[in-house]
């Protein structure tokens, strides 16, 4: 997915622009408005991610303006997390709201959901052999036939599927997956990574165990 | 009325003091009225009674006669008659000349005799003790070829004229008594009524909730304008700070929550670089901190947001339903993450209420079911009409409450027994609790469907 993030903080934007690469996204960086203007002006996102206060503006006052120029869903960021705040950022026209400091599996959470609502992006999708993984919509398509996944199936899938050939641990995709807040054990790995093989069987793709590090995706 | 007066005084209150002035005001006015007629009862009955004497007295001068050289009175019965008008006093005559008694009283002697004849002298005097009023009048009579002076002196006791005059002055003092407690009570209404605008201010600013520092706009008397416009002007300067301090509140929050934010990212994608086990703990360990005290400054100003318009709740008309529908969305891409799924089913439920309040206190409680929701689950929020209330409850099929009760759990920063291992700050059920409390509802917990998970049910009346 491509993302802009219009955010002041030089160092949380670096953190949110290396994490969500590290998912495979690719994330344009504005530290005002004026930049996240020429940003809207030459490129299309699929979502943006805003923060409320920035030097020159309040960022909600950019969110109407912003709707005119590209429709792009926006994800409002920002520190304050009193109810009448929330209330007033959707009614602005925000999509989302996401207090600071943010869980990043929520942050994507959050981001498919607003997504979902506008209709899912195709060009999102991933080919995986036979098969279309739609992450958006959280579907995968096998022999015409659309199968919708669970949330933590989709990501799981979208880890394999965005870096094929790649061994990912269990830690590591433990990591990737659960919220740090959820109370989650590798065995819980191992019961995802079985329901994805039975969704692939027939795809001609497959998650293999590599005996001693961890899973990767392959061509069978 | 008394004991108001005085506690009144005590307080220093105007009402008291007014009362008190207009009260002692009118005590004088009416002592001094009671005075007044009193003495002047008495000075008519007095000159009633002279007149009456020197009618009298007159009348048996008129009657003195020369007879061949004598001196002969035959004393009118009208004489005495009269003075029987005046009660029942004992008279009293004399009629002499100035060498001998002629008739009446020898001993009835005045201590001085009217300048002329046919002039009327009064006195009082005693005689056997008794005090008397008496009118002497003088006449020349010839005795013989000599005219001789005869006075005449007719007197009475006072005990009537008394009697009257006390009768009079018993009337005029109920009659001040009457008018004492008259004035009191207008006095009391007049202080009351000149106050009634300075009341009314007051119970219009009483009235306010903290929030309200609208300007007071009321028809004040003249005297009241400089302390409404000062009031107004302390309320602006209030607001102005209040909305300062919001401000910095919201500076602060960003200043703060923008490197945790940062923090817990940079955390993050160490945890995807490092390989050994026990740097991913730590890294983890650091997250789950940056969670623990975000999450807990989030609920710390939900919950003073809560508590502050919970002081000032304002209503307005609304559909609980719809408020259970933004909370549902709001909340459902968490639950995904989880793979929780969130079923609503609501009837339409209109009411009066605070929808952030009643927003708030939902969202907090559907966000506990989700915290404590196994993956996978699903939570079943209904809103339901249930005899003159409205039941909107969210249950799961988590680990339920254990032996907590409501009291316990809804204790500020008290977290249920069964909980260690998730974050949590323990004022959600707080925060919900208080919210309903301020609209007059209140919190349910029960067991869930065959015992398994937990319900929470806020509880708001139907109109």
């Amino acid at each position: 997915m491509r993302f802009l993030l219009v955010e002041d903080n030089r160092e949380l934007a670096e953190a949110v622009v290396a994490r969500l690469s590290l998912d495979g996204h690719a994330v344009d960086h504005a530290a005002t408005l004026g930049e996240a203007r020429d940003w809207l002006s030459v490129a299309e996102y699929d979502l943006m991610l805003l923060d409320v206060m920035l030097p020159d503006g309040d960022g909600r006052h950019f969110l109407s303006e912003s709707r005119m120029r590209q429709n792009v869903p926006v994800i409002v960021l920002t520190a304050r997390a009193q109810v009448s705040d929330r209330v007033d950022t959707l009614d602005l026209g925000a999509d989302d709201y996401l207090t600071k400091p943010f869980d990043f599996t929520e942050l994507e959470a959050r981001c498919r959901a607003v997504l979902r609502r506008r209709g899912g992006l195709a060009r999102n999708d991933i080919p995986l052999g036979r098969a279309v993984f739609a992450p958006a919509a959280g579907t995968l398509t096998l022999d015409g036939e659309v199968h919708p996944l669970r949330n933590r199936e989709i990501r799981l899938l979208e880890v394999f599927a965005r870096n094929p050939e790649q061994i990912f641990s269990k830690s590591q995709l433990l990591d990737r997956l659960f919220s740090q807040a959820a109370d989650v054990s590798e065995n819980a790995i191992e019961v995802y990574v079985g329901r994805l093989r039975r969704r692939l069987s027939g795809a001609g793709v497959q998650i293999e165990t590599v005996r001693g590090m961890g899973y990767r995706m392959t061509a069978e | 009325m008394i004991r108001e007066v005085l506690s009144g005084l005590r307080r220093g209150s105007i009402g008291g003091r007014l009362t008190v002035l207009l009260a002692t005001i009118a005590a004088l006015l009416s002592l001094l009225s009671w005075g007044m007629v009193t003495s002047f009862a008495r000075e008519a009955a007095g000159r009633t009674q002279d007149n009456v004497l020197a009618a009298s007295a007159t009348s048996i001068a008129e009657a003195l006669r020369s007879e061949q050289g004598e001196i002969r009175l035959e004393l009118p019965y009208s004489a005495f008659a009269m003075l029987g008008a005046i009660g029942e006093d004992r008279v009293f005559y004399r009629v002499a000349t100035e060498s001998e008694t002629l008739t009446g009283y020898d001993d009835l002697v005045v201590p001085e005799l009217p300048a002329a004849p046919g002039v009327v002298a009064t006195d009082t005097l005693t005689y056997r003790g008794l005090t008397l009023r008496s009118a002497t009048v003088t006449r020349r009579v010839l005795s013989g070829q000599t005219p001789v002076l005869v006075s005449v002196t007719v007197a009475q006791t006072r005990s009537g004229i008394d009697a009257i005059t006390a009768g009079l002055s018993r009337t005029a003092a109920l009659l001040s008594v009457a008018f004492f407690l008259l004035a009191v009570a207008l006095g009391a209404f007049a202080a009351h009524s000149s106050l009634k605008p300075l009341n009314e201010i007051a119970q219009a600013v009483g009235r306010r909730g903290p929030a309200d520092l609208r300007p007071v706009r009321r028809d004040a008397p003249r005297e009241l304008e400089p302390l409404l416009t000062a009031l107004n002007r302390l309320m602006e300067r209030l607001g102005q700070s209040i909305r300062r301090s919001e401000e910095f509140i919201a500076e602060a929050a960003h200043r703060v929550r923008t490197p945790l934010a940062t923090v817990r990212a940079q955390a993050e994608i160490a945890l995807h670089s490092v390989e050994e086990e026990s740097q991913k703990q730590t890294l983890r360990r650091v997250i789950r901190a940056v969670d623990e005290s975000s999450r807990s400054a989030g609920q710390l100003l939900d919950h003073a947001t809560v508590s502050f318009r919970a002081d000032a709740l304002s209503t307005q008309e609304l559909d609980l339903a719809e408020i259970a529908g933004r909370v549902v969305m709001g909340l459902s891409p968490t639950a995904e993450m989880k793979d929780i799924e969130l079923r609503l089913s609501a009837i339409p439920a209109p009411m009066r209420g605070d929808p952030l309040l009643l927003e708030n206190a939902l969202r907090n409680v559907l966000d506990n079911a989700v915290k404590y929701s196994p993956a996978e689950s699903a939570i079943d929020v209904t809103l339901v009409e249930d005899g003159r209330n409205y039941r909107l409850s969210v249950c799961d099929e988590g680990r339920g409450f254990g032996n907590d009760t409501l009291a316990e759990l809804t204790e500020r920063f008290r977290r249920g027994s069964n909980v260690s291992n998730i974050i949590g700050s323990g004022l959600g059920l707080t925060i919900a609790e208080e919210a309903l409390n301020a609209h007059g509802g209140r919190l349910e917990l029960s067991p869930g469907k065959g015992g398994k998970g937990a319900c929470v049910s806020l509880i708001l009346s139907a109109p």
